[in-house]
């Protein structure tokens, strides 16, 4: 599994950060984001890639946790 | 010419996305003293795309400004699209620009020759408008930002509003959508050159072969589809008119590739915002996809104009734009309202 810390990034770059990762093409994916463009956008990659996503909501941030 | 450090690196958000969405703004302008002048046809309380005052029976004078971070590196082209975006407001109230000021704020570091080269765009633009520039104003600040305040004229009878739809009216839109997508996505270095040409040709194209095609022709609402993306404008132009817009989605042109990089999460943050403002007021039936909605609230940066005329002229005026602009499409109608201000169909 891998954890990838999007918080500060503004978009596209989580996207592209995820995007990367999922390169790897691993089966579970753990993100943690700071705004909710962010938690839409790569959800939407997610999503397109196969996997499923769940989200989690803790004081303003955001964790995603997608699987195949 | 690329200058060596990127110019959208060093900004935050690109073009028009960076507008700050209309429901935040309204907020903002609420309950300030202004006077009331009968002269001032076309003021704030509208959202419109211009102000529009009324010098004599033959002359009304239009101001509007428009100014953002870079949204491509190369800097004649940001200066190009920068003022092309500025002057469409003119455009889109039916108006002609006449004069213009720059405004421009720069890095203290920034690259000499670079910040020439963005004037250089703007002076171009304004050229080819018509338009004189005939000064500005530059501060130095962390991003760079250039824009115009521009002024043209119109005649008071022909001036065209956000808020004249009327029932029966056809929809024309002038210039596909996606560009605010594309230019995202571009970032991530997934749109390819040829594609990137296209859209910077595009965002560098002005609305005057549009605007004077459609002056011949008895148009009766216009508005520039910029910032506040297809739908946000739209249901500005809906509530103005107090009608619903109803636009046929599968007729709503857009750049193709825009599609999947929607799929793909390369949506600007502003297309989040203008659904905040408008989602109320749209109703999209079941079969318009996530991704085609996304594109519909994408901010585009000097995007195309949206008209609102009788079915009668539609025709004759659509062919004429289409000569101009392949782009250009018949998108939808008005009608009295209806369940919602703007219906996908």
């Amino acid at each position: 599994m891998t954890q990838l810390d999007a918080r500060g990034l503004s978009c596209p770059e989580p996207v592209i950060l995820i995007r990367k990762a999922m390169a790897g093409k691993e089966p579970r994916y753990e993100m943690v984001v700071d705004n909710p463009v962010s938690r839409e956008n790569v959800t939407r990659y997610a999503e397109h890639q196969g996997y499923r996503v769940t989200v989690t909501e803790e004081q303003g941030e955001y964790k995603l946790v997608m699987t195949k | 010419m690329e200058t060596e450090v990127k110019l959208t690196k060093l900004a935050g958000c690109a073009g028009c996305g960076a507008k700050v969405g209309a429901g935040t703004l309204s907020r903002l302008l609420e309950g300030f003293q202004t006077h009331c002048d009968p002269r001032l046809i076309v003021g704030y309380d509208k959202s419109d795309d211009a102000s529009v005052y009324v010098l004599d029976e033959n002359t009304a004078l239009v101001q509007t400004t428009d100014f953002f971070p870079p949204i491509v590196d190369d800097p004649f082209l940001y200066g190009q699209i920068a003022a092309a975006n500025a002057l469409s407001d003119i455009y889109s109230m039916g108006g002609e620009p006449k004069l213009a000021l720059n405004i421009l704020c720069l890095p203290e570091k920034m690259d000499p020759s670079a910040v020439q080269e963005i004037l250089r765009g703007g002076y171009a633009k304004a050229y080819e408008a018509g338009a004189i520039i005939t000064g500005g104003h530059t501060i130095y600040g962390s991003e760079p930002i250039y824009g115009l305040a521009v002024s043209g004229f119109v005649r008071p009878d022909r001036v065209l509003t956000n808020s004249g739809a009327k029932p029966g009216d056809v929809l024309l839109l002038t210039k596909p959508l996606g560009i605010g997508i594309l230019t995202t996505a571009a970032k991530a270095e997934l749109v390819t050159r040829p594609l990137l040409e296209k859209v910077n040709r595009q965002m560098a194209a002005l609305n005057k072969t549009a605007r004077d095609i459609m002056v011949n022709y008895p148009v009766h609402s216009c508005t520039d589809i910029t910032g506040f993306g297809l739908l946000g404008h739209s249901y500005e132009m809906a509530q103005g008119s107090s009608c619903t817009l109803h636009l046929f989605t599968s007729q709503i042109p857009f750049h193709k590739e825009a599609y999947e990089l929607a799929e793909m999460g390369f949506i600007p943050a502003g297309a989040y915002r203008n659904r905040e403002y408008a989602e109320a007021g749209i109703q999209a039936s079941g079969n318009v996809s996530r991704a085609m909605l996304d594109i519909c609230y994408d901010p585009q940066t000097s995007g195309g104009l949206l008209i609102a005329l009788p079915e009668s002229a539609a025709k004759a005026c659509l062919s004429r734009l289409q000569d101009a602009a392949p782009g250009a499409a018949m998108i939808g109608y008005v009608s009295e309202p209806d369940t919602a201000a703007v219906m996908m169909e």
